[in-house]
């Protein structure tokens, strides 16, 4: 008598799930699906309302990607992005590590407050600041240079990356170093040789998601640069793949999906640090 | 404890050994030392600039003239008395708040689904991430070929499924209401990965034994569901909260890319117009006024995360 409901209840709860995740992955997956779809289709293909838009009526073709290589100035783009990211990692780590570090380490409610305040930078928008940056960017004569980038992004990864890194040296017990210290080590000496050989999680983490947020950026990058050899990726395909009446809806969607799921790969295996730098306060 | 300064008998040339010496000796000034760049660096890049803008917002600054002349309120009297200021302010409250209540609803379902093992989770949580991950400048312009006014798919497979009327052929980005919907759309769709890995970790963060009393008490899914689990997620869940309304309410590329804020201002937000008064149109004192309008609502944003981070303290 009670067997046949419990079986139908967990079957219902077990079919429910499945609906559940299949609703959510399809809503969330479907773009970049559809842009796999159209960047290996052919113009024609594309075009014919006729066809059924999931199907390939005419072979899959490159002939999109040759376009965004050969005609656009896509890799040139993915190499300014990269240029920058990697300056400004080593400007975030260079000033967050030790910043972490000193507010992990130090004591007392305004140590504690810094590091909130500190954190709350990070929410100022750019929405906020780049009017006002537009005109120190031309003061100081970096207008469509990479560098007015690597100026202004820490401005946005050493905040978050300083709170995030605080997390990590507060879970390293004070122990450790005391521990050095008393053999003979400096504070300093104790923070290089015992401290950050047992927290390249913690700063590669910092690193990943330093790296994410400059790929991200683009209220910044559309402000500052203007001249198409000079975007960023982010910027570089909104702007000028778009611009005009034809749109190269293959190549452009092709661009977006190189970019994007390398990331999100990398980004995934790091997801829970982040989660713990987003909510520290909030879980304990 | 109190250092005397540099004694006085110190001759000039030994002062730099001695500071140096100080430093590796005394715990306090080191740290203090190491935290500096970071604090310089964010008082430069972020806290000057903030400070300008509010100068700027006084002023009659354009890109075209070098010279600023203090013009008080003029400016926010401006944009006040401007009909797209109004129309912005509203299409921002839309914006933030019905996405935001979505993104809540359904990262709170999502994340349920996900706490539970099953075969194949990894490739699911690497499916969902994807939007948040992906620079939302070219994620936007996937959406832009999903909305377009002749190929849109969505209309193809409505239409295929007997949906849609075979004469309704919605323009998605080029109808007032239906322009909305969809850059509200795009919102969730890009918020909700990062609410329901925070939301997953408040349930993560949920004792065991809490469920196991639950269930040996008798309570069935929905009763645990409501009275047990959601409760206990709600501190978190207002973390999420709070970063989706930062996130939204100053938000400006998913406009700019998917409308550009048409048609007709139908769906201008603070900051899409603040961009095209103040940098594609070079009235920086404007633009400056505009994007200042969106402070009240991240101060009050930062109080409640205060108020969370000194809870979280005590506790």
């Amino acid at each position: 008598m009670t067997r046949a409901p419990a079986r139908d209840y967990r079957l219902a709860k077990a079919g429910g799930h499945t609906a559940v995740l299949v609703f959510f992955v399809t809503f969330l997956a479907f773009p970049f699906y559809w842009m796999l779809i159209t960047t290996f289709k052919t113009t024609q293909d594309l075009y014919n309302t006729s066809n059924n838009p999931y199907l390939f009526h005419d072979p899959p073709t490159l002939h999109h990607l040759q376009v965004l290589f050969d005609n656009t100035q896509y890799l040139q783009w993915i190499a300014n992005t990269a240029f920058v990211g990697v300056i400004v990692v080593a400007i975030t780590l260079a000033l967050a590590v030790p910043a972490g570090y000193a507010l992990a380490r130090m004591t007392g409610a305004w140590a504690q407050n810094l590091g909130i305040a500190i954190f709350l930078t990070y929410l100022v928008p750019p929405t906020i600041l780049f009017i006002p940056f537009s005109r120190i960017i031309g003061d100081l004569g970096l207008q469509d240079s990479l560098w007015s980038l690597v100026l202004v992004y820490p401005s946005f990864t050493v905040p978050f990356c300083t709170w995030l890194l605080m997390g990590f040296f507060k879970a390293i017990p004070r122990d450790l170093e005391e521990a050095a210290m008393i053999d003979g080590l400096s504070r300093f000496g104790a923070f290089v040789k015992v401290v950050i050989p047992i927290s390249t999680a913690g700063m590669l983490t910092a690193v990943i998601f330093a790296f994410t947020l400059v790929t991200q950026e683009f209220v910044y990058g559309v402000t500052f640069i203007t001249s198409s050899s000079s975007y960023t990726v982010s910027v570089g395909v909104p702007t000028f793949l778009v611009r005009g009446d034809v749109y190269f809806w293959g190549s452009m969607m092709g661009a977006c999906l190189i970019v994007s799921v390398p990331i999100a790969i990398v980004y995934n295996l790091f997801v829970d640090r982040f989660v713990v730098g987003f909510t520290a306060g909030a879980i304990k | 404890m109190k250092r005397s300064p540099i004694s006085a008998t110190t001759v000039p040339g030994s002062i730099f050994p001695s500071i140096l010496t100080r430093l590796a000796d005394d715990d306090r000034w080191l740290l203090r030392v190491i935290l500096a760049p970071a604090i310089i660096y964010i008082v430069l890049l972020v806290g000057i600039p903030f400070l300008m803008s509010l100068y700027y917002s006084l002023s009659d600054a354009t890109v075209a003239s070098r010279e600023l002349h203090f013009i008080g309120l003029e400016n926010f009297r401006r944009v006040v008395a401007s009909h797209t200021f109004w129309v912005a302010l509203g299409n921002t409250v839309i914006f933030t708040t019905v996405s935001q209540v979505l993104v809540i609803a359904l990262a709170n379902i999502l994340a349920i689904a996900l706490i539970s093992d099953f075969r194949g989770k990894w490739l699911v949580r690497l499916l969902i991430i994807l939007p948040w991950v992906a620079p939302i400048s070219l994620s936007s312009i996937g959406w832009l070929w999903i909305f377009d006014s002749i190929y849109s798919i969505i209309n193809w497979t409505a239409r295929a499924a007997g949906l849609f009327d075979p004469h309704y052929w919605p323009i998605w980005l080029g109808q007032p209401r239906l322009a909305m919907a969809s850059i509200i759309t795009v919102q969730v769709w890009r918020m909700l990965p990062l609410a329901t890995i925070i939301i997953l970790a408040g349930l993560a963060s949920i004792p065991q034994d809490i469920h196991d009393a639950a269930v040996s008490d008798g309570a069935g899914f929905w009763r645990h569901l409501f009275e047990i689990t959601l409760p206990l997620v709600v501190p978190v869940g207002v973390v999420a909260l709070l970063f989706g309304i930062v996130f939204t309410f100053t938000d400006l590329i998913v406009v700019l890319v998917l409308t550009r804020g048409g048609p007709y201002d139908t769906t201008q937000v603070l900051a899409s117009w603040a961009y095209f008064t103040g940098i594609q149109g070079g009235d920086l004192a404007g633009g400056a006024a505009i994007s200042l309008f969106l402070l009240p609502v991240l101060v009050a944003v930062s109080i409640v995360f205060l108020r969370f981070a000194r809870r979280a303290e005590v506790a």
